[in-house]
């Protein structure tokens, strides 16, 4: 079983990255592009374990090290 | 009085902190991040460098080295701990310090002098300087734009003009209010991102890191020993 954590900041934590990237596509001709933010995805692969087993422990390591709860979101999605 | 100085791998300023520390009359010994025991030390620093290669977020990874339980104890204890660049991002993220450290706002890596205002004597870190004092301390970070919590931090640096003005343009890397350094609410854990090792000798571009450096070690010899003896 694998799960895939998307890590997103929080809309009102700058993105400087984000902004870089929009500026940059403003420039290549995509005018309409108002905003980009730049969020990561983490894969954890836990073989031999089910879904809830995967999904509760997946929680868990959000919680304590793969998002920092100050400026980020995440979102879990299983996998088979 | 001795001053743990926590070394993690990819830690670079370890020497220079014990190096500063030293020619102000401390005595330091490094501490491995594999140590499990701070026993016997009565202050903690953790210092610049780029910790476990700074992956997933800067010191989101060192906040699980084993030492960090004996830094937490420390901590909770009442006797100083001071984080300085790297050092100051791990303590926020183990949530000693409030707020967290992000990108700069214009995504550039910045080493060079700034100008820094005084906004509080109460900390380990400035309890030896008079509040509106200008400091000028080197910076040499990528990720020191300060984010603060839910709540207002308890700021005792900012960035600055020369005339002491607190301004956006006087900001380098974008921090919230111009935020510099910041101390729990007791005074007893604090952090900065410029580095106050780097400006204490007279070759140096200044010699204004000593007085943050001298308040740390008067405030580690004006905490009483905790109840594990210290």
């Amino acid at each position: 079983m694998r799960a895939v954590v998307t890590i997103t900041r929080r809309r009102e934590i700058a993105d400087p990255e984000g902004a870089t990237i929009q500026r940059a596509l403003v420039d290549l001709g995509y005018g309409e592009v108002d905003s980009v933010r730049v969020n990561r995805t983490v894969e954890v692969s836990m073989p031999g374990r089910d879904r809830e087993y995967v999904r509760s422990a997946v929680q868990g390591m959000c919680e304590k090290l793969l998002a920092n709860p100050v400026m980020e979101d995440f979102e879990i999605e299983i996998l088979d | 009085m001795t001053v743990g100085i926590v070394a993690f791998p990819g830690t670079n300023c370890e020497q220079d902190v014990a190096y500063a520390l030293e020619s102000l009359g401390a005595k330091t010994v490094t501490v491995w991040h594999r140590e499990t025991s701070l026993d016997g030390l009565e202050a903690v620093v953790l210092p610049g460098g780029f910790a476990h290669g700074d992956y997933l977020r800067t010191g989101a990874i060192a906040r699980f080295s084993p030492i960090m339980a004996a830094v937490e104890k420390l901590a909770a204890e009442g006797r100083p701990v001071l984080g300085i660049c790297n050092g100051f991002q791990i303590l926020c993220e183990t949530g000693l310090l409030p707020g967290a450290l992000i990108a700069n706002r214009d995504l550039k890596f910045i080493c060079r002098p700034t100008r820094l205002r005084v906004e509080s004597t109460d900390s380990i870190l400035t309890r030896a300087a008079t509040v509106g004092q200008i400091l000028t301390i080197p910076l040499n970070s990528y990720e020191g734009n300060y984010v603060p919590g839910p709540e207002a931090p308890n700021a005792v640096l900012r960035y600055c003009e020369p005339n002491g003005s607190v301004t956006e343009a006087a900001n380098p890397n974008g921090s919230t209010e111009g935020i510099a350094g910041v101390a729990n609410s007791s005074g007893t854990v604090a952090g900065l991102m410029p580095h106050p090792e780097r400006a204490i000798e007279d070759f140096m571009a200044s010699t204004d890191g000593r007085v943050l450096l001298e308040s740390f070690i008067a405030s580690v010899e004006a905490t009483p020993a905790g109840v594990s003896g210290g």
